[in-house]
């Protein structure tokens, strides 16, 4: 009887543990979002973490970290660093108008089962995948052979002066924002609404959730969520200013052959500022 | 009255009196804390539709670089109505900060578009940030064109002692 309450523990122990680790969450955090003056420095911290904006897990890999400047050319990442829990690096917004600070990546994924019942997937984690390779490397009449094209974006914006438009052009690829109301123009008791796109076409019925920072001096989550309408649209009401993180998935079986099935995650840090 | 209708009518689209005047006083209050900054102060008219006019805006004109304007986004809500969209540093507006005191401002020498505003409702906003301390704004509504002179005033909480608007036909 002890011994299977403790297995029973252990167990438990394990599930809580893959759930912790889903629960990691990855951000990237302006010190500012709202910039006055001619050439304003902005300060950013980068990590993966449990508690948002909280860094207590990893540091984010900023070699995927981009910066697209208000009339769309690329801009390098200054003073870069790499801690134990977080990155940091600063900008310094020499054009007048909003920036966006993003990390997007896509790729295929093959998953099977082999002829000995073993989980096989391609590429290797870690890997980028070599379409040239794919046939000789995916059997096409293996077991539970499940084929997804799954694309990530986190990102930021930060504005001097003028809010501008240009950075929302969307890409077409993957899950991504397009904004209604400007994201660095989103104040306390006032209602934001933006367009959740898949490749380019509104995602439809896509869960979105909200979370306020500083969730280390609060017992709950606290989460806004919403869902995007027939045109990918949402809303969201905030309840008071501060720094807050968006997160929303998306999946369908519209993918591009070979994959079968499409996948995006969005995420992206937002301020709101107090009337 | 009957005559009264048509007179009105014909006053709506048209601008208030080239006579309106108005004088704004404003009351800084003497805080005791270690490190006082003379608030940052921006003062403007704005229209029911947002429409901006720009009074004033007191800030560190005189800091190496106009490292001053770096600071002027603390001057939240004015930030976002008008001075992002504005070419700093503006002209005819700025001017630097001043310390605890009661300031009378007389915009009628100064802003000649006051009396080329449109008719209708309209609101005198104060707004003061300062360095190492807080965050206040009012405001005063009241008509154009002005009919009847008027004493308005309304009374902050920190870091406005009160804001008085004196209007003249």
């Amino acid at each position: 009887m002890k011994l299977k309450l403790s297995t029973l523990l252990l167990s438990t122990v394990l599930l809580s543990t893959s759930f912790m680790s889903q629960a990691h969450r990855a951000w990237i955090m302006p010190a500012a979002t709202v910039l006055s003056a001619e050439k304003p420095w902005v300060t950013f911290d980068a990590a993966v973490s449990n508690d948002i904006f909280h860094a207590d897990h990893a540091p984010f890999r900023l070699e995927g970290v981009d910066v697209m400047a208000p009339d769309g050319s690329q801009v390098a990442l200054q003073n870069s660093t790499v801690g134990k829990y977080r990155s940091t690096f600063d900008l310094e917004l020499s054009a007048q108008g909003t920036y966006k600070v993003y990390s997007a990546s896509s790729g295929i994924r093959a998953r099977w089962v082999d002829a000995q019942g073993k989980r096989k997937s391609w590429p290797a984690r870690g890997q980028d995948a070599d379409m040239s390779e794919y046939q000789n490397n995916v059997p096409q009449d293996a077991k539970d052979l499940n084929v997804s094209f799954s694309s990530r974006r986190i990102e930021t914006f930060v504005t001097a002066g003028t809010p501008s438009t240009q950075v929302f052009k969307p890409t077409k690829q993957g899950l991504e924002l397009l904004p209604i109301t400007h994201p660095n123009d989103l104040y306390a008791g006032e209602t934001a609404q933006f367009t959740l796109l898949i490749d380019g076409q509104p995602a439809v019925g896509a869960q979105v959730m909200v979370l306020a920072g500083g969730m280390r001096y609060r017992n709950a989550q606290d989460e806004i969520t919403a869902t995007t309408d027939k045109d990918g649209k949402f809303v969201i009401t905030w309840p008071a200013a501060g720094m807050y993180w968006l997160n929303t998935s998306y999946e369908d079986d519209k993918a591009q052959a070979p994959a079968t099935q499409r996948q995006g995650s969005y995420t992206a840090t937002f301020e709101v500022l107090p009337q | 009255m009957k005559n009264l209708l048509p007179a009105l009518l014909l006053l709506l689209p048209s601008f208030t009196s080239n006579a309106t005047s108005l004088q704004v006083q404003l009351d800084i209050p003497v805080i005791d804390v270690a490190e006082y900054h003379a608030p940052y102060v921006a003062i403007w008219l704005q229209s029911s539709d947002k429409q901006i006019t720009n009074l004033a805006l007191w800030y560190d004109i005189e800091m190496k670089n106009d490292e001053g304007q770096q600071w002027l986004k603390d001057i939240r809500q004015w930030w976002r109505r008008s001075g992002r969209n504005l070419a700093l540093p503006a002209d005819g507006i700025s001017g630097a900060t001043r310390k605890a005191g009661s300031y009378t401002l007389d915009f009628k020498p100064l802003k000649s578009e006051i009396s080329t505003l449109p008719a209708g409702e309209y609101e005198l906003f104060v707004e003061a940030v300062r360095e190492v301390g807080g965050r206040e704004i009012v405001s005063i509504p009241f008509t154009l064109p002005v009919t009847s002179s008027q004493n308005l005033s309304v009374s902050g909480s920190s870091e406005l002692t009160q804001v008085s608007l004196k209007i003249q036909p």
